[in-house]
């Protein structure tokens, strides 16, 4: 199977490749895929707490070099944009930046169900937050 | 020396044509173009000598009588000849048929083909290293079974199944024995009497003979069996597979076989100690990589490694200057991991993780130290970005974690 010039190139030089700590509560962290079906994306994101724009986006594949591809584009896309604007990238976007094969489709849609977990995480640490802010507000009002 | 590039790793898959073959065929192709089935002029008795003289090659390298060989146009259709063919032409003993989960598509396709027409196929399982259990195989036989088809050497894990035990168990209890050598023929001993094998698929590609043309073995005594063909026409080959003999393929066959009767145990020698020299290497620069299949009854020439926590396709990706295969599903049409490896217990993950390495006649040291360098490299790279490597260092037990299986 030819690959892509895109893909290719997010082979071999992945952009954010690493890890961030998993307990920041501005990091939201997403693991999606299962070893037995061949792909495993981990995907985090770093909020800025003052503007909410993602400072910092990284991500560790197991995967084919599609999936790598994939989960590669997304945190250069991720970079920059707020909550809101991350959770619209969709995979078709991905498909067509990287010329993804239909066999290659479930690539993209695993990027984007990564993205879709991070976030989702970031959240429900920024609520969990909110909830004894709450809590705690109260007895001393 | 400079290596050349790519490099060829996968004879398993198909081999190049000896250089002493293709000089043999060269002039069945012109001068000598007669059609091996016409009896009344020169044309056709040169043919016909060519082919007869390759069939005594063939004969000869597997310890059988030229009679018992039939040329067909490869191994896919010899299994196809076999099974087939018994199952018609015994159909009144029995319709039980006896296989292994890891046998080839061509054997596995065939006898499901057969389940629809009526007739009962027990796919026995493998143990851990890939071999059949002998008392599986006695537990699974009744008074229905008309075949045993059990492959000798596997194409993706190289393990060599205990072939003259299962042609005794056989022999005892009067049940016809096929087996696909393919991947052993020419590359280990395989005589047909001292397995007691009744028929035998062999194809000239996968031992430096050409594409397109291959043989059944067919027992004529003690047993003698008999084979409804399957292609009807002309009554070539004692009736059993008509159509015009593909003369220049069957000499360069014969030729092929001559080659590697002659060079066969210095070959098996030369391959088993660079097969080990690239098992070293790799298992010195890399942690937690597994060979699938009994390392111990194994062909020479076969490593089948599992590199735990990478995909195989990205790792096919990253040795893009060296041809070899890969159990992943990325790399497989049907999107499934090797049914081989699964089929060993061994967990999808590993499947996903597998590379197949075959070498063959011209694979030099040079090829398996540059091939052993760049897996290692590519390997550690490839780690440093799973999240399944940073799991496991992390100390989680993969197996044990909820996975969003899509």
């Amino acid at each position: 199977m030819a690959y892509s010039t895109k893909v290719i190139d997010h082979y071999e030089n992945p952009r954010n490749v690493g890890a961030m700590p998993k307990e920041d509560p501005n990091v939201g962290t997403g693991l999606v895929g299962a070893p037995e079906c061949g792909d495993v994306m981990k995907l985090q994101v770093k909020v800025n707490p003052q503007t909410g724009i993602i400072d910092d986006a990284k991500f560790k594949t197991f995967g084919c070099g599609s999936a790598i591809a994939s989960s590669s584009l997304a945190t250069e896309w991720l970079k920059g944009k707020t909550v809101e604007q991350a959770l619209a990238i969709k995979n078709t976007d991905i498909v067509n930046e990287l010329s993804l094969p239909p066999v290659k489709i479930h690539c993209s849609v695993l990027a984007e169900d990564a993205i879709k977990a991070a976030i989702g995480d970031y959240k429900k640490k920024q609520g969990a937050k909110a909830v004894p802010a709450e809590a705690h507000a109260q007895p001393s009002a | 020396m400079a290596i050349k590039l790519p490099i060829y790793m996968d004879y398993h898959a198909t081999t190049p044509v000896d250089p002493r073959v293709v000089e043999a065929m060269v002039p069945f192709f012109t001068e000598h173009f007669g059609n091996a089935a016409s009896r009344n002029h020169p044309f056709g008795w040169e043919a016909e000598e060519a082919v007869e003289r390759a069939r005594k090659q063939v004969a000869d390298l597997i310890g059988a009588n030229p009679k018992e060989i039939v040329f067909t146009s490869g191994a896919t259709e010899s299994d196809n000849l076999a099974i087939k063919g018994v199952a018609e032409m015994y159909r009144e003993k029995g319709n039980h048929i006896i296989t292994a989960v890891t046998e080839h598509k061509a054997v596995i396709d065939t006898c499901k083909r057969l389940e629809k027409g009526g007739y009962r196929v027990t796919y026995l399982p493998v143990q851990q290293d890939g071999l059949v259990s002998l008392d599986d195989l006695r537990s699974a036989i009744s008074d229905k079974t008309i075949l045993i088809t059990i492959m000798t050497a596997n194409n993706e894990i190289g393990v060599v199944q205990p072939i003259a035990e299962i042609g005794a168990i056989a022999k005892e209890k009067g049940i016809l024995f096929h087996t696909d050598a393919v991947q052993a023929v020419g590359k280990i001993p395989f005589n047909v009497n001292d397995l007691k094998v009744d028929m035998a698929s062999i194809s000239a590609h996968k031992m430096y003979g050409p594409k397109g043309v291959g043989a059944l073995y067919v027992r004529r005594r003690n047993p003698r069996v008999l084979l409804a063909p399957i292609i009807d026409g002309g009554g070539h080959e004692r009736g059993m597979r008509s159509g015009t003999l593909n003369v220049p393929g069957i000499v360069g066959f014969g030729k092929a076989a001559e080659l590697c009767r002659q060079e066969m145990a210095a070959e098996a020698e030369r391959l088993r100690g660079l097969c080990e020299r690239l098992d070293r290497k790799l298992h010195a620069g890399l942690d937690e990589i597994y060979i699938n299949g009994s390392v111990a009854h194994r062909l020479p020439h076969n490593l089948n490694i599992s590199f735990a926590y990478v995909e195989g396709e990205s790792l096919l990706m990253g040795i893009n200057d060296v041809a070899v295969s890969s159990g992943s599903a990325c790399t497989s049409a049907s999107l499934e991991p090797s049914y081989v490896l699964k089929a060993l217990g061994a967990g999808d993950d590993l499947a996903h993780s597998s590379i197949r390495f075959g070498l063959g006649r011209w694979t030099t040291e040079e090829e398996v130290d540059y091939v052993a360098d760049k897996l290692i490299s590519v390997v550690t790279r490839l780690r440093e970005m799973s999240p399944l490597y940073e799991l496991a260092k992390e100390g989680v037990d993969l197996s044990t974690m909820q996975w969003q299986v899509h």
